[in-house]
């Protein structure tokens, strides 16, 4: 058994006291003195030239101190993006500038064009109706294909609407083809993966500040990681050094990846609050949440798999169209093409891969990473097209991909699309799966939902996902324009307790309680002596954030790293106090000892030396307690597992219901089991969402159809079931020091092909075997079209 | 501007307002309890719900002059008079009902209104009655539980622990 | 939102003089004027509060039927309408989520008329008389499409009265963001004969489905409209479902309203 408060235990969350009474400081709880309101008029036509703005009698209304417009920005760099990819023919990608406010053009509905900044939010509001903008509407650009064949161009400078057109491996394309001229089967689907909007349920929000004698810039803001904000803002857009500004991210009401990215509203308030001489603030609504915040996924994919005669995979050809939208978002390039591409080896022995990633730039909101992000279109299509062959060839699902896994002796195991693998054992994961799920009972069942006119399916899919990102000598390779370590600085303070400064950023994920239970196992003091301290650039050393389920891989190790170095230390100095050899000091629950004698020191003993030195080595070492590390990853992590869903269709409405879904995960180590199981569970929501509800849907002219709550479905309640996760079948990461993976984005890359394949095996069951896919979302239109289509 | 006048988590409070002031700004900004959250413009997603007259109400789809005189309860004032977590906030940490904490204040308050109606729902109902609830991290299976077992139920036998 | 004047009368006459100003507009709970008014696509200049009349609130049995004032909130119908009328309770009951139904009132889900509310379809199908400060309207008179009634500028609706059918049944198939209906079916028998009102499917808001009606009025089983068709030219279609696919629920949820009657 764990002990209370260390790794394996399932202590309960520090923070959460804090959040059930009311006491969470949000961004938007942040009210400075003296603080103006921001409003931004953004487009509301998908494609324009501007050709006046009056922003005067605006400007005289109540309250009204400046309205902003590009003008104003006219020495401000374009926000950056940080990820540059490679076209096959060897030249870079196509990267317009994304400027702070619309500058000659605007490019999508919610593209920001000007802004007021009024003494209350309610007069800002009220002096935006007087703002005169005169656009000439111009023909917009959705569709992904016609925007590569000769559609209007949205970025009339760079000539075209085709960003980077990928290939993967390049090397592998001809054996590849002729892979597929030999095979006995080939498999092919064409399927779309839906765009997706994060809607974390904060919206974002920033506050700018200012301080005139110092030049001290503070801005507040929604973010999974400020430093990476600081960095964007500070370095390519404002010019602010970074001595000058700092970044605070507090509680963060959720990310799911679309808080990473540097955001034009940022800029605005830290710019605005400079020029005004007052704080300003931006709160979003949730309506300008849907045209402003980074969307997700939408891409368009044919792939084709091509299996011998004995039904071994022996070569997987894919394309893929991925929609940028109107700009590139910050990590917009790396999310079809590295995080995507790299994984379509799945779980299994497939020798040969190619896909060809063609990134469009359309007259919609950017898009970038969602939770998975590249990772779930991989999956998806893979896991679709592996079910879809099964039955074309008359064998078990369950059975044809057993076949084709990568044996638990194979690891570590070199993909044909550049990562190598260190752990996993599929095998194990699926067996687990159908034990948990109750496979063999499925038929039993199936015979009874059809007594009531329901049809049942099972669905089946395993993922991987490379997580723990990410080395970054092998990410700058690839294009990445950051480095991709993690930071950690560990204070021991004179009494012994600790205070841990991280680079990682929670916004949900209970890291405050996590990496308090590290701590306390590694030196055995109790977790209530250690705080967490995150997200506010003053204080925590330079930190890379949170996102593709990092954290505890990278950022955590970068404080066991740290913990290490304060252990040697402390080893050290109760060396010295015992008068011993440093290599016979053992540390263990919170004592040092001498081995062999009875000798003994309490950390507090230590603790307490290394600040009071007056008898220390200090000749030799420094006093104090404190130590900063680095960890860069030397290689990704890849958590793996098979997800099950059982669904009953109801033929006359084709609604579906969820009716079971277990999950089989390989996260490595875990810290804390009950924080795993809620972050499989959140994101199984997130996936079952894209699968049966969620759609973000544009019409021919780029009115975004789905722009609230009202027509974007999410998951509610009780459109879920209660989950089975399991995560038993560990193989624990061998490259990082605590063997974790990384738990954050599984249930949503997992998921969305467990689903859509449980729903057409229930259709195939009801004898619609026409039916060979459907588009998610799975709605009830949509099935009931398939099965009288 | 007009003087509006009301109860709130048991004080007297009043304060001017606009008639386009929503309760939930004058909880926010008026009385500085940010616990109320905002999530949505569209009276969907329930991150604002409190309590007016004991009934739960999404307080940004209720204009502050509308329920002047009356007594409302927001997430501040659910915790036991001694400070300790209530039943139903206790439930939460235990079942690890929360995870970014923004929804929590309007999924507490629904839940007590459930629990105030209903003492024992059954799995369909707490889902049933937490429609007008949207959380985006939990998938909302720590959340069920928590109500259940804030309801005085069994929930060792859920699913998945 | 833009600004106005609120105020909040405590009997009907006030209410009237209230809203004889200019640019006045009722607000009876307000859980669709509030967000239209968010998003600066209604802006009154006074908004007068219903909530406030005493008059206007209960439920009750009374001549012709089930009384229902206007300003009464659906979880209030939904509790206090159960033994008189319990498909009626079970439609209000399932409006919204339970927050907006402590704050929703029947008169101003009527008022406004969303093609895709629940209450529509009750009104209709129990042929109920609306009651307004000056004049009783009949069901059959007070829908008249999308957004639009009978109600003259300032007229106020004070109670609904329902007539109660000897079986009755609301099926409502969710559309899945709004959880408004997508469609929803009402089905009404009564000795002479069977109602069938339909929200959520027609562009023209909720409608009276006269076939199903007829065979329903000679045999009240699922299997008397098996035959029917329903034409798909008239109905919505969105992202949420095709013309056709609503023409679909509404036989198939007529159907099954009628099973559940």
């Amino acid at each position: 058994m764990p002990k209370d408060g260390g790794i394996g235990a399932r202590t309960k969350r520090r923070e959460d006291v804090r959040f059930l009474t009311g006491k969470g400081r949000y961004t938007d709880d942040i009210n400075i003195r003296g603080q103006l309101h921001a409003h931004f008029i953004r487009s509301q036509v998908a494609h324009g030239r501007i050709r006046k703005i009056d922003t005067r009698d605006a400007e005289a209304m109540p309250g009204v101190v400046k309205v902003f417009t590009s003008a104003d920005f006219a020495g401000a760099g374009g926000l950056p993006c940080g990820w540059q990819v490679t076209s096959r023919d060897g030249k870079p990608m196509l990267e317009p500038k994304h400027p702070v406010l619309a500058e000659g053009k605007v490019r999508h509905v919610g593209d920001p064009i000007a802004v007021v900044v009024a003494e209350t939010l309610d007069q800002a509001r009220d002096a935006a109706e007087a703002v005169v903008i005169d656009i000439e509407e111009l023909p917009a650009v959705i569709d992904m294909k016609a925007a590569v064949q000769g559609g209007p161009l949205v970025h009339d400078e760079i000539g075209s609407n085709l960003c980077y057109d990928w290939g993967f491996v390049e090397e592998n394309k001809a054996a590849v083809d002729e892979a597929f001229a030999r095979a006995a089967h080939v498999t092919t689907l064409e399927l779309v993966n839906n765009r997706l909007i994060a809607n974390p349920m904060e919206p974002r929000v920033a506050v700018g500040d200012y301080e005139d004698h110092s030049g001290m810039h503070t801005l507040y803001t929604t973010s999974q990681n400020p430093h990476v904000i600081r960095l964007l803002m500070g370095a390519f857009v404002l010019s602010i050094p970074e001595h000058k500004l700092r970044v605070v991210a507090p509680d963060v009401g959720g990310g799911f990846g679309s808080k990473i990215y540097h955001y034009a509203e940022e800029a605005f308030v830290t710019k605005a609050a400079q020029v005004l001489k007052r704080p300003v603030k931006w709160t979003a609504s949730r309506s300008e949440a849907f045209i402003s915040d980074a969307q997700g996924r939408d891409h368009i994919t044919r792939i084709e798999l091509a299996l011998d005669a004995d039904h071994n995979f022996t070569a997987l050809r894919c394309e893929t169209y991925a929609n940028m939208g109107a700009y590139l978002s910050t990590f917009a390039p790396c999310i079809p093409t590295w995080l995507h591409g790299t994984l379509l080896a799945g779980n299994y022995r497939t020798p040969l891969i190619y896909t060809n990633v063609k990134a469009v730039f359309t007259n919609t909101v950017p898009v970038d990473a969602y939770r998975g992000a590249g990772r779930p279109e991989a999956t998806f299509q893979l896991e679709r097209v592996i079910d879809k062959a099964a039955r074309e060839l008359g064998v078990s699902p369950v059975e044809l991909r057993r076949k084709n896994f990568i044996k638990p002796d194979q690891f570590p195991y070199q993909t044909p699309v550049a990562v190598v693998y260190d752990t996993g054992n599929y095998h194990a994961t699926l067996d687990k799966l159908l034990e948990l799920s109750d496979y063999k009972g499925f038929e039993a069942r199936a015979a009874e939902s059809k007594k009531r006119g329901k049809l049942r399916g099972f669905g089946l899919a395993h993922y991987i996902e490379a997580c723990g990102i990410a080395p970054s000598n092998l990410v700058g390779q690839l294009g990445a324009r950051a480095g991709l370590y993690e930071s950690a600085t560990v204070r021991v303070n004179a009494t012994g307790s600790i205070t841990v400064f991280t680079g990682s950023h929670s916004h949900g994920q209970g890291h405050e309680t996590t990496f308090a239970q590290v701590i306390s196992e590694m030196i055995g003091i109790d977790a209530s002596q250690v705080e967490i301290v995150h997200g506010d650039t003053s204080n925590t050393p330079m930190g890379m954030g949170t996102y593709g389920s990092r954290s505890l891989a990278v950022g955590g190790s970068a404080m066991v790293k740290a913990t290490n170095k304060i252990i040697n230390k402390a080893k050290k100095i109760a060396a010295h106090l015992m008068e011993a050899s440093e290599a016979d000091i053992e540390l263990k629950d919170g004592k040092f000892t001498v081995a062999g004698t009875d000798k003994e020191k309490s950390w507090v003993d230590i603790t307490l030396a290394a600040y009071v030195p007056h008898n220390y080595p200090l000749e030799d070492m420094e006093p104090g307690l404190e130590e900063t590390a680095f960890y860069d990853p030397s290689n990704f992590t890849y958590p793996a597992g098979a997800y099950g869903c059982e669904v009953e269709v109801d033929p006359e409405t084709g609604k579906v219901e969820i009716v079971a879904f277990t999950a089989a995960d390989d996260f490595g180590n875990v810290v804390n089991p009950m924080i795993v199981e809620g972050q499989v569970h959140g994101g199984l929501a997130q996936g079952i969402g894209q699968a049966m509800l969620e759609n973000c849907v544009y019409d021919e002219n780029g009115q975004l159809l789905s722009g609230s709550f009202m027509d974007y479905a999410m998951p509610r309640a009780d459109d879920l079931p209660f989950y089975r996760v399991d995560h038993s079948c560990a193989t624990p990461c061998t490259h990082n020091p605590l063997g974790v993976k990384g738990c954050g984005e599984a249930g949503a890359i997992g998921s969305p092909p467990a689903v859509v394949n449980a729903v057409i095996d229930a259709l195939h069951r009801g004898g619609f075997t026409h039916v060979t896919h459907i588009d998610m979302p799975v709605s009830p239109a949509r099935v009931w079209q398939a099965i009288h289509g | 501007m007009t003087k509006v006048s009301m109860t709130v988590n048991g004080k007297a409070v009043s304060g001017e307002v606009e008639g386009r002031t929503l309760l939930s700004s004058f909880l926010r900004e008026g009385l500085g309890l940010t616990g109320t959250h905002v999530g949505c413009d569209t009276s969907q997603c329930g991150a604002c719900v409190v309590h007016v007259n004991g009934k739960a109400m999404k307080s940004c789809t209720v204009f502050a002059q509308d329920v002047a005189g009356a007594e409302i309860c927001t997430i501040e004032g659910m915790a036991n008079p001694d400070g300790s977590l209530s039943v139903i906030q206790q439930a939460f940490q235990d079942h690890h009902g929360l995870q970014c904490g923004f929804c929590t204040p309007g999924m507490v308050m629904s839940a007590a209104a459930l629990l105030a109606e209903n003492p024992r729902p059954t799995e369909a109902e707490v889902r049933h009655y937490l429609e007008g609830n949207l959380c985006r991290c939990t998938g909302y299976h720590n959340i069920i539980k928590a109500v259940l077992a804030a309801s005085g139920q069994d929930v060792t036998k859920i699913a998945a622990e | 939102m833009h600004n106005f004047d609120f105020v909040k009368p405590s009997t009907i006459a006030e209410a009237v003089a209230a809203l004889g100003q200019e640019g006045a507009q009722g607000l009876s709970g307000g859980q669709t004027l509030i967000p239209t008014m968010k998003q600066r696509l209604a802006a009154p200049g006074v908004l007068v509060s219903l909530t406030g009349i005493a008059e206007m609130q209960g439920v009750c049995m009374g001549e012709g039927g089930l009384h229902i004032g206007a300003a009464t909130p659906h979880a209030v119908v939904a509790r206090e309408a159960r033994p008189h009328y319990p498909a009626l309770a079970a439609l209000a009951g399932g409006i919204g989520d339970p927050a907006v139904r402590n704050r929703g009132t029947i008169g101003g889900s009527l008022a406004n008329n969303d093609p895709a509310a629940c209450y529509p379809s009750a009104v209709l199908a129990s042929g109920a008389t609306v009651v307004t400060n000056t004049r009783k309207i009949a069901a059959d008179d007070f829908f008249e499409g999308l957004f639009t009634t009978a109600l003259h500028d300032g007229e106020i609706i004070t109670s609904v009265v329902f007539p109660i059918p000897e079986r009755a049944a609301y099926v409502k198939f969710n559309q899945p963001a709004s959880r408004f209906a997508l469609t929803g079916v009402f089905v009404a028998k009564f000795r002479d004969g069977v109602r069938v009102a339909v929200t959520g499917a027609s562009q023209n808001g909720v409608f009276r489905w006269a076939d199903a009606e007829a065979a329903l009025s000679a045999d009240f089983s699922p299997q008397a409209i098996s035959g029917l068709s329903v034409d798909a030219e008239d109905m919505i279609g969105d992202l949420h479902g095709t013309p056709a696919y609503r023409a679909n629920l509404v036989k198939v949820l007529t159907g099954r309203a009628v099973a559940a009657a």
